[in-house]
């Protein structure tokens, strides 16, 4: 695996072994010493050219509970002030000696394009509407640490703006990719307009969708959109749409609470519901470290001479890489 | 570690081969020779023939005595078994270090603690070979002043070793730390040694040591396949 641009490409077995993956480096996160020297000498650059708390820093730490060296880009402080593409802005990043390049994006498809002009492996941190893997992937690891070893029929609601968001589409492959049911509510008009072929139940009433799920998943009511009149205002949203005190109240004991953050606390969510201890919302961006550390060394040095890094290259000749291969093939090298 | 073979696929020993030892697992063994004739009856006895350039080096009596030698090596080394914890190396180390906490139990009434460590983060080779770790590491008690012995299967270069005495760095500072392994094959290329060993067995490099080990000790027992496919 080079890159990680979108979950479309991970099959149950990907997604599967990076989770497990991420269970060996949760282990390593709790101790007193949070730190293993996997990826010693390599360099992960984080780019963001969208605002972010939890990502950013969740790759930063997850990088350097690696031992990795972090570079990190933000674009208010940087050169796209004055006009430099985003071609260039990667490529310069990549001749600082960068074997990975977070990218996160305003325009879905951004960390293709820049997978294309590197050599280093890019992973996708959010892009657009199009998709967040990494979140994905960490909701994935949390319900299975919560409800595994299989989510095979777990029942997971989605709801909120399912159209502008892209935790919701990469949440939804992932979590039917394990074997989950996903139902996904939310005003006609904060649903995607073209929704056949998805593998999701769709349904406005957020009550009748409550009474019949393991897991309830909010989404973030991206205030910026209210412009758009999708809605008529926040208190309405709530009072049909929002996990109230009220409907918390109303939900099966055993019932989870998540959200991607960051929360607009009595919004779509209660700031009681938040902070209950059915809420795993923190448990999230705790595990994000992990998930992260496992996707960081499966594209770096998870395969023989991955990630075409400094080390891969430099410590082998050629031949000399193809016999520790062969010795590997035997079970041998131990 | 071991390559995988389908389970019915099972090669029929040819005349003179040693015939396959009664317990004796090797269903994990390539069929070295692709020319040999499957038998397809496909009977689990004998799906787990023995491959014909194979020599089996410990039978499933041999293990259970090495273990419980070994056992006993520690205990007499330390002086008893109340400073020890025993951690086993992933993907065998782990059942041998329980099986060790069984014997001395046995002999000794003291119940050792077991960990296991898993050393993928720790390796040398790592952007050289897929490196993939069989489990997160799990030692559930503090090593801080204990005599920690490491176990594993199969002592080769050393280097599992090398990044395990790394990652027990990170754990704690044990008082001491020592290594129990079923097979020492040779060809070191760090300074490490064993203290406690099951069996020296001299290898050339193209050959492989096959180990299989479980909780039960039913099945256990360690093959040599000459010559394994490069």
């Amino acid at each position: 695996m080079k890159h990680l641009l979108g979950v479309e490409d991970l099959t149950r077995a990907d997604i599967e072994e990076l989770l497990d993956l991420a269970d060996s480096f949760l282990e390593v996160t709790q101790r007193d010493i949070a730190k293993v020297p996997a990826l010693r000498g390599r360099t992960v650059a984080t780019m963001f050219f969208e605002d972010s708390t939890r990502t950013k820093l969740s790759f930063e730490t997850a990088a350097k509970r690696l031992s990795a060296d972090t570079l990190s880009f933000s674009v208010s402080t940087s050169s796209v002030k004055k006009g430099e593409s985003l071609k260039d802005t990667a490529q310069t990043v990549e001749a600082m000696g960068a074997d990975a390049i977070v990218v996160r994006h305003s325009s879905s498809g951004a960390p293709h394009r820049v997978a294309g002009w590197v050599n280093a492996s890019v992973v996708n941190a959010g892009d657009g509407w199009h998709g967040h893997p990494t979140q994905a992937l960490l909701d994935a690891f949390t319900l299975r640490r919560h409800r595994g070893p299989s989510l095979d029929g777990l029942r997971v609601l989605i709801a909120g703006d399912v159209k502008h968001s892209r935790v919701a589409r990469s949440d939804v492959h992932v979590l039917t990719t394990l074997g989950a049911q996903v139902t996904v509510c939310g005003p006609p008009t904060l649903l995607p307009g073209a929704t056949e072929g998805w593998p999701v139940t769709i349904t406005h009433d957020l009550d009748d969708a409550l009474c019949d799920t393991d897991v309830v998943y909010l989404l973030r009511i991206q205030r910026e959109r209210q412009d758009a009149a999708l809605f008529p205002t926040l208190r309405e949203y709530t009072a049909r749409w929002g996990l109230t005190d009220e409907r918390a109240a109303r939900l099966k004991p055993d019932v989870l609470v998540m959200h991607p953050g960051p929360m607009n606390r009595g919004v779509e969510i209660s700031s009681a519901v938040a902070d209950s201890p059915r809420s795993l919302i923190l448990e999230q961006v705790s595990n994000g470290v992990a998930v992260r550390m496992g996707v960081l060394f499966k594209l770096l040095a998870g395969d023989a001479g991955a990630g075409g890094g400094s080390r891969a290259a430099g410590a082998g000749t050629a031949t000399g890489a193809a016999g520790t291969r062969d010795v590997t093939g035997q079970g041998a090298s131990r | 570690m071991a390559a995988s073979t389908p389970a019915s696929s099972g090669a029929t020993p040819s005349p003179g081969a040693p015939a396959p030892e009664r317990g004796l697992s090797v269903a994990q063994a390539p069929v070295v020779d692709a020319t040999v004739v499957h038998d397809r009856v496909a009977h689990d006895a004998v799906a787990r023939a023995a491959p014909i350039d194979t020599v089996t080096v410990l039978t499933v009596d041999d293990v259970r005595r090495a273990l419980t030698r070994i056992g006993h090596e520690i205990v007499e080394r330390n002086q008893g078994a109340e400073r020890i914890v025993l951690i086993g190396l992933y993907s065998k180390g782990d059942v041998l270090a329980r099986r060790l906490a069984a014997a001395i139990e046995g002999f000794e009434g003291v119940a050792v603690p077991v960990g296991t460590l898993d050393v993928s983060f720790y390796r040398d080779d790592i952007g050289l070979r897929p490196v993939r770790p069989a489990g997160p590491t799990d030692v559930a008690f503090p090593i801080d002043g204990r005599v920690v012995v490491l176990v594993d299967d199969v002592l080769y270069t050393g280097r599992t070793i090398r990044a395990a005495l790394d990652a027990l760095t990170d754990l704690g500072r044990p008082r001491a730390v020592q290594l129990a392994v079923l097979v020492d094959r040779g060809h070191r290329e760090l300074p490490i040694r064993p203290d406690f060993v099951g069996k020296n067995l001299p290898t050339h490099v193209t050959e492989d040591v096959r180990v299989t080990v479980t909780d039960a000790g039913t099945d256990d027992g360690v093959v040599l396949v000459k010559g394994a496919p490069a």
